[in-house]
């Protein structure tokens, strides 16, 4: 039986259900000394000096460094979406001339200890004259350094996207419906801290990196080019990562401060950082505010739809430049026909932390923001909002749908998609019509319950290309090589099953390489649900190669031709004799070995999609929202391991439903976090979790990959506040109620309150 | 700051004498003094239990217990769970029940587990939920973390010789 489709247990678990993981805080070798960041303690302000000198004269201390000691490095620069007119805004690896948020690395301290580093690290005095915090990324424009980069304002760009006739489209509305809601700050939070453990190899003169994750490629290239040095001077491991969620592993200043250190200094620089610092300096996301205006028909069809819309992307621009708005200004649509649409997506900068993506970044927004529109335009006409969602939805026979504008330098083109259909059995599931009524009559008896419903498409398998290499080694094993990273997923389950598929060995004996820059001279790493659909594509084309080889090879070997030729269990048979040969003893007999090359490369994006179910209940008391059950509704054209898709989805949902509850990043008048530790930015326990039920279908594969496969990473989150936010309308009979995430009791206290 | 004390842990059943500070914590030494690194560490304030082991045989959060409060108590890692390659059924059940993705939290809820089932093994499932809210996973959603534990309580149960024979 093909191992495609089966829920096999994952190849990657013993190390780490036995304690033997190797996770970035793990590595260590001998004479390592600890890098300890000095961090901003005030959110705005001109950087006058630093004082050290205490700090560098306590004992066990090797050196502290602040800007002026790497005056070299250039800021760090952007991986993705680089908008004109970004680079003013670019963060460099210690703070110059000013600090724009608190935890803003201003100096950093190279012990021996690590608690020497810490002690020392509190004695440098940051001497900083302070200014007003700038909070709102809605306000008018202020100065991003006034007095030394004069005229350049917090609003670094404005992404514009339009189709259609709008004009046309508001001249004929029956009606004409605005909102404007509010998505708060939070971020994925991976329950390991960021790390990396730099080596100088001073004979080969390389600098290695461990700790690496999400792209390593990418970073090994930047980090080299920062420092001077050649590219292969630079090499990054990835070891197991501790979760990903958007944050980790794109390229913070302490990677680049620990390489440039050990190159410095000659010895091993190891850091780790605390939750603290993680909660001020790993990237935030979300923190969107949308005004929009809707141009409807009498059926509740949106004939057109504007939005203005601005997110807060904190200090700087980081590694992810217009990455989360140019998303969801192009995916705010989703799954409706809108025939006529502009967006104006303003990137603002405050002082706040530095944001970037964090899972289904740009979607989960604008899903929350046009759910809530359908929601409004159902309780403006008096519609069932499954009605108006029906109305609006893009017909099977609209497949692939031309969205008419870009996103991520791709077109935007649904590749396939069976939306009416999804949503009927997301209704048959659900029982629909009993369990409206069901609600209703406890709502009658007096409870608070509630349900809403949200809708969205994600996207998934971003290109430009995936290369791995396979190589056959002795006694029945391949390995598979790859340019990708592993953030926890199942990377090494998903790749061998696709690899097995096609050469018939069992998954444990195909060993999986991720994340290792010296083995592979590419890779586009793990992000954007790409890497099933990419590396799982690349590495069908390479198994398929390997294949088509060993035939070759093994034709006059077993005396027969290669189409008389099967691969069963690892062998090469002869259908017609019977003689067969393993291709651990295949790739024996050939002097070069038994290897193949996968390439897979993709212009266009492959468009997963879904439905979410909340049912919540409030407590009029405490104003706590309960979730009763969950569901999710997903198409990801083909499952490679159904059991680790529903890992994604469930784990997905937990997030979203804690977030969508709990408070986030909120700051004071002056630019100080109040979520700075665990016990402030709350996360969901067990005991906030509802069961999740996951409705997971493959109707629509894409035809844009040989395993018809899309993403699966994102899709369990996307919608979770749009759900949450709707069904607590119903709960307590007040549509529209919701505009804003989280719905944390006091903020519902507040709106309750107000209305009765 | 470097007066050092003289300390014997005894970790897993083995002695490790190590120097450390006062205020080093217990997860710190056994993670860099003794070399077990399975016990990791989330948040240091005592909120994510990543670093929980036992101590006497009760789940304790180490990185809010100085190594020098440990002289003379019997400490349990994750890397005493197995007997050689046979793993505990907790480990086999977390497996299972793909109870783990990143894995960074699961020596944590293996060790709380641990801690709990041999304390209270006919203990309900709604107390064994409310025990392991104590700590944190984000990948999980918890689901899967529930079932492998209520799957290894059956299976622990189930070897355990009955008392009433």
């Amino acid at each position: 039986m093909s191992a495609l489709g089966q829920s096999l247990k994952r190849i990657e678990d013993r190390p780490l259900v036995t304690g033997a993981g190797r996770f970035a805080a793990d590595e260590r070798r001998p004479g390592q000394v600890y890098m300890r960041v000095v961090r901003s303690p005030v959110a705005f302000g001109r950087l006058v000096g630093v004082d050290i000198d205490e700090a560098a004269a306590l004992p066990g201390v090797r050196a502290v460094w602040v800007h002026a000691d790497i005056a070299h490095l250039p800021p760090i620069d952007f991986r993705m979406t680089r908008i004109p007119g970004l680079d003013p805004y670019r963060q460099y690896v210690l703070a110059k001339d000013y600090v724009r948020y608190v935890g803003d690395p201003v100096a950093v301290v190279f012990a021996d200890d690590p608690y020497v580093a810490e002690d020392a690290a509190e004695m440098v005095f940051c001497d900083i004259e302070e200014e007003d915090a700038c909070l709102d990324a809605t306000g008018d424009p202020v100065p991003f350094m006034p007095q030394t980069l004069p005229g350049v304002l917090s609003e670094p760009a404005c992404i514009v996207k339009a189709y259609g006739d709008l004009d046309a489209a508001f001249a004929g509305a029956a009606h004409v419906i605005e909102l404007e809601v509010k998505v708060g700050r939070h971020t994925g939070v991976p329950l390991e801290t960021r790390g990396a453990l730099a080596v100088y190899d001073a004979a080969r003169d390389v600098i290695t990196m461990y700790g690496a994750s999400k792209v390593p490629h990418y970073n090994r290239d930047t980090i080299a080019r920062m420092l001077g040095l050649p590219r292969d001077h630079v090499q990054l491991s990835e070891g197991h990562v501790g979760g990903g969620f958007g944050i980790r592993g794109e390229l913070y200043p302490e990677d680049v401060l620990v390489c440039c250190a050990a190159h410095a200094l000659g010895v091993p620089v190891k850091w780790v950082e605390d939750r603290r610092e993680h909660l001020l300096a790993a990237n935030h996301s979300r923190d969107q505010v949308h005004r929009m205006r809707a141009a409807v028909n009498a059926d509740g069809f949106i004939l057109g739809l504007t939005d203005v819309f601005f997110t807060d992307q904190g200090g700087y621009v980081r590694t992810h430049g217009g990455t989360v708005s140019d998303l969801a200004a192009a995916l705010l649509p989703g799954p409706y026909v809108i025939p006529a649409y502009r967006v104006e997506g303003h990137i603002r900068l405050t002082n706040k932390t530095p944001a970037g993506t964090y899972r289904a970044p740009g979607r989960y927004e604008t899903t929350f923001a046009r759910e809530r529109l359908m929601d409004a335009i159902a309780h403006r006409l008096g519609l069932d909002p499954v009605e108006v969602r029906k109305v609006n939805l893009i017909r099977e026979d609209q497949m692939p749908f031309d969205r008419r504008i870009d996103a991520l330098g791709t077109h935007v083109v649904y590749d396939s998609g069976k939306y009416h259909d999804l949503l009927e059995r997301t209704l048959a599931r659900l029982d629909y019509p009993a369990l409206k009524a069901r609600l209703a009559a406890r709502r009658a008896a007096g409870e608070k319950v509630g349900m809403g419903l949200a809708y969205f498409v994600e996207k998934s398998g971003l290109g430009p290309r995936d290369r791995v290499t396979l190589t056959v080694l002795p006694d029945d094993r391949i390995e598979v090589v790859t340019g990708v990273a592993s953030i926890g997923q199942g990377v090494e389950t998903a790749m061998a099953q696709i690899c097995s598929d096609v050469v018939d060995l069992p998954i444990q004996n195909i060993s999986v390489i991720h994340g290792q820059t010296e083995r592979i001279s590419e890779g586009y790493g793990a992000f954007a649900s790409r890497v099933t659909v990419m590396t799982g594509s690349a590495v069908r084309l390479a198994s398929q190669a390997l294949r088509e080889t060993a035939f070759a090879q093994a034709a006059p070997l077993l005396q027969t031709r290669p189409d008389d030729l099967d691969l069963v269990g690892g062998r090469v048979v002869a259908r017609s004799s019977g003689a067969a040969i393993s291709l651990s003893d295949l790739a024996q007999q050939l002097p070069e070995g038994l290897t193949a090359e996968g390439v897979f490369e993709a212009d266009h994006m492959t468009y997963p999609y879904g439905i979410h179910v909340a049912q919540v209940k409030v407590d009029p008391e405490t104003c706590g929202v309960s979730v009763e059950h969950y569901l999710v509704a997903y198409d990801v054209g083909r499952a490679i391991n159904p059991m680790m898709i529903d890992g994604q989805i469930v784990g997905a949902a937990a997030q979203g439903i804690g977030g969508a509850r709990l408070g986030g990043f909120v700051y004071d008048e002056a630019g100080r976090p109040f979520a700075a530790s665990f016990a402030d930015y709350l996360m969901p326990t067990c005991h906030e979790m509802p069961t999740v039920d996951v409705l997971l279908r493959e109707d629509a594969p894409s035809p844009l990959n040989p395993l018809g496969v899309k993403g699966a990473g994102e899709g369990g989150i996307t919608a979770v506040g749009a759900a949450i936010a709707a069904a607590v309308d119903d709960a307590l009979g007040r549509p529209g109620l919701i505009d804003r995430l989280p719905i944390s009791p006091n903020r519902l206290h507040a709106v309750m309150g107000a209305g009765g | 700051m470097s007066d050092k004390h003289a300390v014997t842990l005894n970790v897993n059943g083995k002695d490790y004498r190590i120097q450390v500070e006062p205020r080093r914590t217990l997860a710190d030494a056994l993670r860099d003094d003794c070399g077990l690194t399975g016990t990791h560490i989330g948040c240091e304030h005592g909120v994510c239990g990543a670093c929980t082991v036992l101590v006497d045989d009760r789940p304790v959060r180490s990185c809010l217990m100085f190594a020098v409060q440990v002289e003379g108590a019997r400490v349990r890692t994750v890397e005493g769970l197995a007997k050689g390659e046979e793993l505990h059924p907790l480990q086999k059940a977390f497996w299972e029940k793909h109870g783990l993705q990143c894995g960074f939290c699961t020596p944590g809820f293996l060790m709380l587990a641990t801690g709990i089932l041999e304390a209270e093994p006919d203990i309900s499932d709604e107390d064994l939920r409310d025990v392991l809210s104590s700590n944190l996973c984000r990948c999980t959603g918890y689901q899967n973390i529930i079932k492998a534990v209520c799957a290894a309580a059956s299976e622990m149960r189930a070897c355990q010789p009955s008392a009433s024979l």
